[in-house]
């Protein structure tokens, strides 16, 4: 069973949001949904929770009770303690015998000896894997995270993910959305958005390789407004066909350590954006 | 003389030591980063370099001198919640925050793409997108033009291409001869730095360039056409396993072999290529935290 959304155009007053997006969702694979502010990350993480947005196009979702979704912000009733909030979810959706599973989750989350404490008054990265797992406790076929990863810290990162991997090799399809590239670079496939739009998607290694032109490593960039800083070195995008981008460029005359490079998905989303703005103006 | 030197540097708070005998520095024109997970000590000792906590034992000295206010005025802080008054347009904070310091507006740094024009100072910041929000926190904390900027988190929950702009107005400063301490928790983020410092449990455990951090740990990768299979059999062994795409991330600890991983994969009737690889910074950090 394959889910997704084919041509998902989503406007708010009249503006829009999504424009014409189309993603395919397998069960068992993780897609990272990324791009900078106004992206509409959010946006299609919602209308792929199933939470009824008005929308043209066509959406394919598991039944809504399969859906988990985490929020970027809450997803645990603070005022609940640990034990309370699973209780709660199995309650709601009528598991039988789930004190297996939730025990099983809470371990995973390393949380399970703060059964007894208040939600509200769990660490950040804490609070995040507690409502990864009353998302997973109903076994969905589809969890949807939003940004759920922002300001945790590693080590809570590296659980909440071996948890939601967990989920993926049990067969749930994930879509993530996420600013950390590097937890994107780790997705199966990635969904490289920008003002609504579908930028690039595919496997990191393909958004990688299906940059326009190629970026090289410089100590001093020709053009500065395409490069970036590396450290104390810079990486410079060539469009196809710019000036820069052959071996008489000045970057390359005065500085011998000029030299193509193989960019990191961080480099390749700021170049598919720059590609964008330079092709809007 | 550096911008930045702590030594031995102890917080105790009642029974609980936050930071324990920590030693950092930071010269003028170098970019540190501070690594640590939750309860690592980063914060406290950041509020202790800001001057607003006592260190318990050891000092701390900003530009040669114990902290005091002529000191904590060469300061520019971006704390991670921004700092900004997010009711007030963006020009409003800075003007506000310029008299405080007593300094005239400076210009907004230098930066490719984007810049906070006209229109967005004269938006109320809550209003903003967070990337310009932290662009106006920028602005805001070198108004004063500071010898030392101390960063929490700076480019947390923004754009790569807004983080890069992030990144090219700290190095900007650095070449002009500011200090900047930075803590990150995106390990990626770590080679924009010059040297690294890695806390755990309020000590400093490892310090360098990411190679430095790195040092000679391996990772086991283990690769299956079942990958779920594998995955879920190494799970349930309690052997941690982490995904990436389709190929599995073991921890190369003394509990760990390839003839143990196979163990736990024949038990599942999975076959498996293994072989050692180059552990990354994150698992660097995860294991140096746990």
């Amino acid at each position: 069973m394959t889910w997704g959304t084919t041509d998902l155009t989503v406007r708010f007053d009249g503006e829009v949001a999504l424009d014409q997006v189309s993603v395919s969702i397998e069960p068992g694979v993780i897609y990272a949904v990324i791009g900078g502010d106004g992206a509409s990350k959010s946006t299609l993480l919602r209308v792929l929770a199933g939470l009824g947005l008005d929308h043209e196009g066509q959406v394919r979702l598991p039944p809504q009770e399969r859906i988990g979704f985490v929020p970027s912000h809450g997803g645990v009733f603070g005022d609940l303690t640990v034990d309370e909030n699973v209780a709660f979810i199995a309650a709601a959706y009528g598991l039988k015998n789930w004190q297996p599973r939730a025990r099983e989750l809470l371990e995973r989350a390393v949380i399970d000896r703060f059964g007894d404490r208040l939600a509200g008054q769990l660490s950040g990265g804490q609070r995040r894997k507690l409502a990864g797992s009353m998302a997973l406790l109903p076994e969905p076929q589809l969890l949807v995270l939003d940004e759920v990863t922002t300001g945790v810290d590693p080590v809570s990162r590296m659980e909440l993910w071996r948890i939601v991997a967990g989920a993926a090799a049990a067969g749930t399809a994930i879509v993530a959305a996420t600013t950390y590239l590097d937890e994107a670079e780790r997705a199966e496939q990635v969904v490289l958005l920008h003002n609504g739009c579908v930028l690039a998607l595919g496997t990191p290694a393909e958004i990688v390789d299906g940059i326009p032109g190629r970026v090289t490593d410089e100590t001093t960039p020709s053009e500065r407004s395409n490069a970036w800083r590396h450290g104390r070195r810079w990486h410079q995008w060539h469009p196809p066909g710019s000036t820069s981008n052959t071996s008489t460029s000045n970057a390359s005359r005065t500085n011998s350590a000029h030299q193509t490079y193989r960019p990191s998905l961080e480099d390749a989303a700021i170049v598919h954006e720059l590609a964008f703005v330079g092709a809007s103006e | 003389m550096n911008a930045v030197d702590a030594r031995t540097v102890t917080k105790n708070f009642g029974q609980f030591t936050a930071v324990d005998t920590a030693d950092i520095h930071v010269e003028p024109g170098e970019v540190v980063g501070l690594l640590g997970a939750n309860g690592a000590g980063k914060t406290t000792l950041i509020r202790m370099i800001l001057g607003l906590l006592e260190p318990t034992e050891g000092m701390i000295c900003l530009f040669g001198e114990p902290p005091g206010i002529e000191q904590r005025r060469r300061i520019g802080y971006v704390p991670q919640n921004l700092g900004l008054y997010t009711d007030l347009t963006l020009a409003e904070n800075l003007t506000f925050r310029s008299r405080v310091f007593s300094a005239a507006p400076a210009p907004a740094p230098m930066s490719t793409g984007m810049s906070t024009g006209v229109v967005v100072k004269e938006q109320v910041v809550g209003s903003l997108p967070l990337g310009l929000q932290r662009r106006g926190a920028f602005q805001a904390a070198l108004q004063h033009r500071p010898d030392l900027l101390v960063l929490d988190e700076p480019t947390s929950g923004v754009s790569p291409l807004a983080r890069s702009e992030l990144w090219d107005i700290i190095r900007s400063e650095a070449d002009r001869g500011v200090a900047v301490l930075a803590s990150t928790h995106y390990m990626d983020e770590a080679v924009q730095t010059d040297r690294l410092v890695v806390m755990a449990n309020g000590q400093v455990v490892a310090t360098g360039s990411v190679a430095d951090v790195i040092d000679d740990r391996r990772t086991f990768v283990v690769e299956a056409d079942q990958w779920a299979e594998a995955f879920a059999a190494l799970d349930n062994a309690g052997r941690q396993p982490r995904l990436d795409g389709r190929t599995i991330r073991i921890r190369d600890d003394c509990d760990t072999s390839t003839r143990s991983i196979n163990e736990a994969l024949k038990m599942s009737g999975v076959v498996a290529d293994i072989r050692s690889d180059k552990a990354t910074l994150e698992e660097v950090m995860v294991e140096l935290s746990t």
